[in-house]
């Protein structure tokens, strides 16, 4: 449908010559196609509430479009070299670490109140509360204890020293002078319900970010203003709203019509449909194509006797020709994966191993996997059986879709049927890939951040069972010993040229064992009006709207 | 008549309740829930977390207990929380019910002013340039895919003209007016209405060809009565008893089922609301939503029962 869509719009718009409206003074309206289900920064985690939030609110330290641990919140980053980090041996004999933060002087809460200790004492008890409804506990859980010192700087302790012990990028604040009359601790479970970002959202008290909400609509809108007791640099519209349009081929003819001025990478149109609309009005908007953390690949189910063979999944890769894809599908705007790891991250080992699309290769490694009879068109083994595998994705994900149509067609041509098996999203991550369900293949993608640890999707203690309730997310059942024990030490590893070698180690091993067929990093593309300034595409979860201070019309 | 229609509520009532019970075991049985997919989001939810928010959110009862623990609630008035919006279902609900109200209304009142008369028009004057011009209109009318058609009234009169918006409920940090309300259901109205015209229109003029084929209407022209009162009171009274049926199911749909017209103008609507919630397995949303769909289609056809009596003698309830 969405073909068709796209293709009217195309053609009507060639036809006639789209009207443009003028940029209304002081204004913007942005196209998002998701709603959040929430503001309340702890409960349920939606990368719409992300991204509203980015512009109401700062965590204590992030990441910078370099891909750089940055404070924003706190004064200094604290480091074991500035003396803000100290490590500890905790009383039941782990290591751990003490980091000192000192909230910004000048921090206020959009009501006058200063932002303090008490909200961050007050935060850390509403999210270690079991009942609160909080779904990232983990960045509680590592928390041990919190000490404040005056009413700007505290101490927290935390349970493992691990390289990222200076980071709290998703521990937002919650007010206390609001949100304390809300949460009662014997009955948490009805904080959800109560709280006054869901409530009273327009509360400027509830905010300290460059701007406030000034009005919000379920489903609908999130329009902001400036915050006036904002301590960085001044906002420069008068008015920006967020408006939702899940329609993408409607959000196109909405910006054409001038009822929205930007679509937003981070939850926009889609690659391809950006690349037809970048062809139609090359000179009437500016592009950028954000190659980000985003790694689309195929999950193997390793429990599958033919993909348990190395030769076969090695094989399975270059029978494929990914550039080919990237080029023809995406015009080159998404970069080639050959692992997990971005070539934008520091740890990125340029000599790992490649599978460039060579046809003959992969014939002599599945002849020597023992499939070399061909009938039908197709490889088989001595005993008959047909080298065949399911390859499930996403239904009514367009990208996706096509590149599974293409990759049928390059494994074909060396003898290796596909039989395309596609579910709606809730079914698919919901019970397919969660418990393993999946036969063959399952083309998805992982969001992570820069120098992303994949724990819970490579080590062999994180593959869900039955037993343990289907934890974990290594969805292809991955065992090997020497990649759990890099993991691990990777993670608590400070001296970043150790790490670097260790993850060297990584992608050599993950190159050459291919639990995952990894196929590109997807881009956001970011459609911007000529007039508009200051939209830095990050890459990463903390997106455009972390820096919406310095957005401002030309 | 009073007899009939306290069996029809009646009836009407037991039917809300087996399909209360019927929707909520179909989304129960839906694979997967919200913890599911908050699980596969976050990496670091372990399978404790899961357990927590499976136990916080309700989902850990078996869902005949779930049933019968909402419909307990929903009797004493109490229908629930949106988990997918973090409000009372009713918060939700209602605006967009009154959205709804507006579109159904809309397209419903253009479609009858439109449709009848030239359904009536094209009857009368079969194979005429104007029939045909009529019959090309409503095949494609009815061929037309509503999301094309959205599209194209979108890039005509929001992106071409200019005059009307493309998107939404109303124009944001401005004062709600009627007028303003008016333009921003001007598109979605229209699209529905183009739909249904051509629908009712077909119906119109296949009745009143078959009933101005009756002896009755022979008769009456025979006697001298007037062109006009046999085309308008003896024949379209007739011709509409099927039309009325329609017409009826049609504002069901329009109640629910509006939902790609909503889609592509971000229109507010309760179809939307309804099949998000399905999707998201916030039962108490979907379950209203669709629980209220269900009585107003139970309604209009009770009404529809009662106006074939008005339009037919013959008909007599008891």
């Amino acid at each position: 449908m969405r073909y068709l869509a796209t293709g009217v719009l195309a053609a009507s718009l060639a036809l006639t010559g789209a009207a443009f409206a003028q940029q209304k003074a002081g204004e913007l309206t942005v196209a998002m196609t998701q709603f959040p289900s929430t503001l309340n920064p702890h409960i349920d985690s939606m990368l719409a509430k992300t991204i509203v939030l980015h512009m109401t609110q700062r965590p204590l330290t992030t990441y910078n479009e370099k891909w750089e641990a940055i404070c924003l919140l706190c004064t200094e980053l604290p480091t074991i070299e500035n003396g803000k980090a100290k490590p500890v041996d905790l009383p039941d004999g782990k290591k751990g670490v003490k980091v000192t933060y000192t909230i910004h002087p000048n921090a206020k809460w959009g009501d006058g109140t200063p932002v303090t200790t008490k909200d961050v004492i007050f935060t850390y008890e509403v999210g270690k509360n079991p009942d609160t409804g909080v779904a990232n506990m983990e960045q509680f859980r590592e928390i041990v204890s919190i000490e404040a010192h005056d009413d700007k700087s505290f101490t927290v302790t935390k349970d493992k020293l691990k390289f990222t012990y200076n980071l709290m990028n998703d521990f937002r604040l919650i007010p206390e002078h609001i949100e304390k009359a809300n949460f009662d601790p014997k009955n948490a479970a009805e904080y959800k319900k109560k709280t006054a970002f869901d409530t009273n959202t327009t509360n400027p008290g509830l905010f300290f970010g460059p701007y406030k909400i000034a009005e919000i609509v379920t489903s609908s809108h999130v329009s902001f203003v400036p915050n006036p007791t904002w301590f960085g640099d001044k906002a420069k519209f008068n008015r920006i709203t967020f408006k939702v349009i899940e329609n993408t081929a409607a959000m196109e003819a909405n910006l054409l019509s001038g009822s929205v001025d930007y679509i937003m990478g981070e939850l926009g149109v889609t690659i391809d449909q950006a690349i037809a609309f970048q062809k139609r009005q090359a000179d009437k908007y500016n592009y950028d194509f954000k190659p980000g953390l985003v790694y689309e690949h195929i999950d193997l189910n390793l429990d599958n006797p033919l993909l348990k063979d190395k030769r076969v999944r090695q094989a399975l890769l270059y029978a494929i020709n990914r550039e080919q894809i990237v080029q023809q599908l995406f015009e080159g705007k998404q970069p080639v994966a050959h692992t997990n790891i971005n070539p934008l991250d520091w740890i990125y080992h340029k000599d790992v191993k490649t599978y460039r699309h060579d046809a003959k290769r992969a014939g002599e490694l599945l002849d020597a996997a023992g499939f070399n009879v061909m009938k039908d068109g197709y490889r088989h083994n001595a005993a008959g059986d047909r080298l065949r595998f399911e390859l499930m994705t996403t239904a009514g994900n367009r990208s996706r879709e096509l590149v599974q149509q293409v990759l049928q067609s390059q494994w074909k041509a060396v003898g290796v049927e596909i039989v395309i098996k596609n579910e709606p999203a809730r079914v698919f991550f919901g019970e397919t890939t969660k418990e393993r369900k999946y036969t063959g293949m399952a083309l998805f993608a992982w969001i992570s951040s820069p120098e992303n640890v994949p724990l819970t999707i490579l080590s062999s203690k994180h593959i869900p069972t039955k037993e343990n309730n289907w934890a974990g997310q290594n969805y292809t059942g991955y065992k090997n010993p020497e990649m759990d024990k890099l993991l691990e030490e990777i993670e608590v590893e400070l001296d970043r040229n150790k790490r670097l070698a260790l993850w060297t180690k990584f992608q050599a091993i993950y190159s050459e064992d291919l639990p995952v067929l990894p196929l590109f990093f997807r881009a956001e593309p970011f459609i911007v009006p000529k007039w508009l300034k200051g939209i830095v595409p990050t890459g990463h979860q903390y997106g455009t709207t972390m820096w919406s201070q310095n957005w401002a019309a030309n | 008549m009073t007899r009939f229609l306290s069996l029809r509520f009646l009836q009407a009532l037991i039917v809300v309740l087996v399909m209360s019970f019927v929707v909520y075991g179909l989304i129960g049985l839906m694979p997967g829930d919200p913890i599911d997919i908050m699980l596969s989001g976050d990496p670091n939810m372990t399978a404790a977390d899961a357990a927590r928010l499976r136990a916080l959110y309700g989902v850990d009862k078996p869902i005949i207990e779930r049933y019968f623990e909402w419909l307990r609630n929903a009797v004493g008035g109490d229908f629930g929380y949106s988990r997918q919006h973090n409000q009372p279902v009713l918060h939700i609900l209602l605006p967009r019910l009154v959205n709804t109200l507006y579109l159904m209304m809309g397209a419903f009142l253009i479609s009858v002013i439109v449709a009848i008369p030239a359904g009536v028009y094209a009857a009368r004057h079969p194979r005429s340039l104007v029939d045909q011009a009529i019959n090309l209109f409503c095949f494609a009318g009815i061929s037309v895919p509503v999301f094309f058609l959205a599209l194209l009234l979108i890039i005509l009169f929001a992106v071409q003209l200019g005059i009307l918006p493309a998107s939404g409920t109303r124009t944001v940090g401005a004062q709600s007016s009627f007028t303003d309300q008016l333009r921003y259901l001007a598109l979605p109205v229209l699209t529905l209405t183009i739909a249904n015209i051509a629908q009712v229109t077909r119906y119109v003029r296949s009745g009143m060809i078959e009933v101005l084929r009756e002896d009755y209407i022979r008769t009456a022209r025979a006697k001298g009565a007037d062109e006009n009162r046999v085309v308008w009171k003896h024949a379209l009274r007739n011709a509409l008893i099927p039309t009325v049926t329609i017409m009826a199911l049609e504002c069901g749909t329009l109640l629910s089922g509006a939902l790609i017209t909503e889609t592509m103008f971000a229109y507010l609507g309760m179809g939307k609301l309804i099949f998000d919630s399905i999707l998201a397995n916030d039962y108490n949303v979907a379950l209203v939503g669709l629980l209220f769909a269900c009585s107003v289609t139970l309604l209009l056809n009770l009404i529809a029962d009662v106006l074939y009596a008005a339009l037919d003698p013959r008909i007599s309830y008891r």
